[in-house]
C-alpha cells in the first residue's frame, strides 16, 4: 500500500507504482477545474453533499466493485469476462423480484430481492470458478461462456422489457445518501476496505499471488491453489452483483440489454492502469482504486469539458494510452535511470522496496 | 430502438461461440396453429405466407414492434407467419432470410439490423421472385429494385416535431436548452438532431451543449449530471429516447430540481415508463416513434402479392403527446 515507502527522496516517489496513475487522476482534475472552477467543489443540498466530485464517487461505485474482483482473479493469472452479464442478471432478478412481490416498498421485499441476487451472482462466480479450477478450462473461454449466455438470461428474466419499479428502500442503495454520503459510495468503498484488509493483513494475498505466478509450484509448496482460484471467480460473481443491484438501483431500472454493458472492458483497464499486471502475480488493491477513479472521472470530463461524441472515443483511448504507457515497465526504467542520472543520486537501499510491477516476485507490500 | 449498434462489436466477438445456443430466446416462432406447413398452402389458397425476421427484442419498443405483428399477420386475416428473433446479429437475419427463400415464401419482411451487407442475399430473393418489405429500418443500397418498399418512422420529422413544440411553448423565453444524444452515429439520432436543430432555429430557444447517453438510462442521468453542474441555468432538455429523458429526471430531482417544471423535457419514443412520466408531470412532451407497424405492413404484402404498385417510402403516422394527451391515451397504451 502507498505508505511503504516514507524515505527514498523523489526518485523513490517517482518510482512508486500509483506515482503515474496519481498524476494522471490529478491532471484530470486540474483540466477540468480550468475548465469549471467549480468543478471540485462541493455543496449541501437537501442535507447530502452535492457537486461533481460526489457524482463522481457515487458514479465509480460499481466499477469499483468489479474492478475490485477483477483485480483478485487476474493475480491468480485469471480474467473473467462475465462480469457485465451477472451484473445484468442481478439488476434483472432483482426488479422483476420487486416489481412482482405485492408490496414494493416493503424493506423485507427490498432485502429478500437484494439476497436473491447476490446469491445468485456468487453461484454463478462458482459456476466460473468451477470451469477454470476444476475442468482447467482457460478463464477467457471459461467466462466467455457466461459473458454471452448471461444477458440472454437477464433478457429471459426481464421477458425483454426494461423492468422499472418504484420501491424507496431499493432505491437508497443506488441514489440515495447517509449521513451526507452516497450510499452507493459507502458501500463499495466500504467492502473494497474489507477485501483490501482481508487480503494484505492476512496471508491471503499472498496465496493469491503465488498461485498467479506460479499454480504448480504454489501447490507443491502446500497451497490450495485450486481453493484459492475457485474463490476469487466466487468473489468476482458476488461482487459484480452488487455491483449490477447499485447501478439498477441508481435508475430503478433494468435493462438486460445494456445494463453493466462492456463493465468489463473498463473492469480490467481499471486495473492495467493501477499497475497490475495481466500476467498474474503481483497486484495493486490501492493501483486499482485509482483506476476506477481515473475512468469514473474521465467520464465526467467529456460532458465537463464539452467533447463531442464524435472524439470521445479518441480523447478516452489518448488518455488511457499515456497513463498505460507511462506505466509500462520500460518506460519506468528509462524515467527512474534519468532521475538517477541527474545527480540525484537516490540511493538504492536494502529497505527500498523494488516498486516495478513486472517484478515477479511476491511483495505483500 | 437502435442499441444494438453499440453492440456490434461484442457481437461479432463472441459470434463463433455456440454458447449463444443457450440464449434460450427462441429462435422459431410458429403462430398459433401455424403448423409446418411450407409454400405449398400458398398456391391453393389466399394464405399469404410472410416470413418476417425481427432485430430482436432489446427494447420495450421492439416488444411492442413484435406484437404488432404477430397480432396482425394471424390465419383470420389471410396470413401465415413465419417468424424470427435475429439476436441482434446480421448472420442470423441472412439465414433465417435464406431460409425463407428456400421455404418460397409469399413475401419476405425484415427489420434490418444494421445497414449495409445486404445486397448478395437481397438478389437471392429477387432471383427467386420473392419480394422483399423492409420494416422500421432502411437499407443503405445503390439498388433500390432489391426491395418493394420501406415502411418506418422519419426521424427527422420526429426530431422537428419536438423542436416546433419547444418553439411554438417557449420562444421568446430565452430558453437555454441541452441536448441528450443516441448513439452516435445511428439513423435516430443524426436525424432527430437534425431535426430538432431545424425546428428551433430562429426561435431564441439555444442549444447549449449536446452529449451522447447512448440511448440507456444509466447514461443519460450521467451525462445530464454533469450537465447540470456545468451549468445552472438549463431550461430544457432535449432526449433523443425516453429512456435517457427518464435518467434526465432522476439527476434532475438528485439536484434538488423540479422535472417538467424547472426544467422541461421533451423525448422521442413513447414508451409506457416515457408515457407514465408524461402523464405524472415529469415530461413535458413526447413525440411517439410508433412501433405498430403491424397493420401497415399486412396491407403493402396484400398488395405486392397481388401485384399491384406501392410506394417505396411509406411513413407511418407518429403521434405526438402533451401532459394532458398522455393522461387520456395511457390506460389503452398498448406498449
Amino acid at each position: 500500500m502507498p505508505t511503504s515507502q516514507a524515505a527514498g527522496g523523489f526518485g523513490a516517489v517517482v518510482r512508486h507504482h500509483l506515482f503515474w496513475p496519481v498524476v494522471a487522476l490529478v491532471a484530470l482534475l486540474a483540466v477540468n477545474t480550468a475548465v469549471r472552477p467549480g468543478f471540485l467543489s462541493v455543496s449541501i443540498l437537501d442535507d447530502h453533499l452535492f457537486g461533481s466530485p460526489i457524482d463522481i464517487l457515487r458514479n465509480c461505485a460499481p466499477l469499483m466493485l468489479v474492478a475490485l474482483g477483477m483485480s483478485l482473479v487476474i493475480a491468480t493469472r485469471g480474467i473473467d469476462l462475465s462480469v457485465g452479464a451477472v451484473v445484468a442478471i442481478s439488476g434483472a432478478v432483482a426488479l422483476t423480484f420487486i416489481a412482482g412481490a405485492p408490496d414494493p416498498a416493503s424493506t423485507t421485499t427490498v432485502l429478500l430481492a437484494i439476497g436473491m441476487a447476490l446469491a445468485l451472482g456468487l453461484v454463478l462466480g462458482v459456476w466460473n470458478g468451477f470451469l477454470v479450477s476444476v475442468l482447467g478450462i482457460q478463464p477467457i473461454i471459461a467466462t466467455l461462456i457466461l459473458m454471452t449466455a448471461g444477458r440472454g438470461v437477464a433478457m429471459l428474466i426481464t421477458e425483454g422489457q426494461i423492468t422499472t419499479v418504484t420501491s424507496a428502500p431499493f432505491k437508497m442503495l443506488g441514489a440515495g445518501y447517509w449521513l451526507g454520503l452516497p450510499v452507493a459510495t459507502l458501500v463499495a468503498f466500504g467492502v473494497f476496505a474489507l477485501v483490501a484488509l482481508l487480503v494484505r493483513r492476512t496471508a491471503l494475498g499472498m496465496l493469491v499471488e503465488s498461485v498467479g505466478i506460479n499454480p504448480a509450484a504454489s501447490r507443491l509448496a502446500g497451497v490450495r491453489a485450486r481453493t484459492i482460484v475457485w474463490t476469487v471467480f466466487a468473489l468476482s460473481g458476488l461482487f459484480s452483483a452488487l455491483a449490477g443491484l447499485i447501478l439498477s438501483s441508481n435508475v430503478m431500472a433494468a435493462d438486460a440489454n445494456n445494463a453493466g454493458l462492456f463493465i468489463e472492458l473498463d473492469a480490467i483497464l481499471a486495473v492495467v492502469i493501477g499497475g497490475t499486471s495481466l500476467a498474474g502475480g503481483k497486484f495493486s488493491l490501492s493501483g486499482t482504486f485509482v483506476g476506477v477513479l481515473i475512468i469514473a472521472t474521465l467520464s465526467l470530463t467529456v460532458t465537463n469539458v464539452g467533447i463531442s461524441p464524435l472524439v470521445t472515443p479518441l480523447f478516452k483511448a489518448l488518455v488511457v494510452a499515456a497513463v498505460t504507457l507511462l506505466q509500462s515497465p520500460a518506460m519506468r526504467r528509462k524515467l527512474s535511470e534519468r532521475t538517477r542520472r541527474r545527480g540525484r543520486t537516490a540511493p538504492v537501499t536494502p529497505s527500498d522496496k523494488p516498486a516495478d510491477v513486472a517484478t515477479d516476485k511476491v511483495v505483500a507490500s | 430502438m437502435s442499441k444494438n449498434f453499440r453492440r456490434a462489436g461484442a457481437a461479432l466477438f463472441v459470434t463463433a461461440l455456440t454458447a449463444a445456443s443457450l440464449v434460450a430466446c427462441s429462435s422459431e416462432q410458429a403462430p398459433q396453429g401455424a403448423g409446418d406447413g411450407g409454400g405449398e398452402s400458398a398456391a391453393a389458397s389466399d394464405t399469404i405466407v410472410l416470413g418476417f425476421s425481427q432485430v430482436g427484442a432489446e427494447s420495450g419498443w421492439r416488444a411492442a414492434n413484435t406484437k404488432s405483428i404477430q397480432d396482425t399477420l394471424t390465419k383470420e386475416n389471410g396470413f401465415d407467419l413465419k417468424f424470427s428473433d435475429a439476436q441482434q446479429k446480421q448472420e442470423n437475419q441472412i439465414q433465417a432470410i435464406r431460409s425463407y427463400i428456400q421455404q418460397q415464401v409469399d413475401v419476405i419482411a425484415f427489420s434490418p439490423v444494421v445497414e449495409t451487407g445486404w445486397d448478395a442475399v437481397l438478389e437471392e430473393a429477387k432471383a427467386a421472385d420473392i419480394p422483399v418489405i423492409l420494416t422500421d429500418r432502411a437499407v443503405d443500397s445503390e439498388d433500390d429494385t432489391l426491395y418493394e418498399s420501406f415502411i418506418g418512422s422519419d426521424f427527422v420529422e420526429e426530431g422537428k416535431r419536438a423542436g416546433e413544440w419547444a418553439v411554438e411553448q417557449y420562444d421568446g423565453e430565452g430558453y437555454k436548452a441541452v441536448e441528450l444524444q443516441g448513439t452516435t452515429g445511428a439513423a435516430p439520432m443524426i436525424d432527430r438532431q437534425q431535426g430538432f436543430a431545424d425546428a428551433i432555429a430562429g426561435s431564441d430557444i439555444e442549444m447549449i451543449d449536446s452529449q451522447t447517453g447512448n440511448f440507456t438510462r444509466t447514461e443519460g442521468k450521467q451525462v445530464m449530471e454533469g450537465f447540470l453542474q456545468k451549468y445552472d441555468d438549463i431550461d430544457l432538455v432535449f432526449a433523443h429516447n425516453d429512456d435517457m429523458g427518464l435518467g434526465a429526471i432522476e439527476a434532475i430531482e438528485a439536484a434538488g430540481k423540479v422535472p417538467g417544471k424547472d426544467i422541461k423535457i421533451i423525448t422521442v419514443d413513447g414508451v409506457k415508463d416515457g408515457m407514465q412520466a408524461l402523464a405524472d408531470g415529469k415530461i413535458n412532451y413526447i413525440v411517439e416513434c410508433n412501433p405498430l407497424l403491424g397493420p401497415d405492413l399486412a396491407e403493402i404484402a396484400k398488395k405486392v402479392v397481388a401485384g399491384e404498385e406501392v410506394e417505396k417510402r411509406i411513413v407511418t403516422q407518429d403521434e405526438a403527446f402533451d401532459q394532458e394527451a398522455a393522461k387520456a391515451a395511457l390506460p389503452d397504451r398498448q406498449y
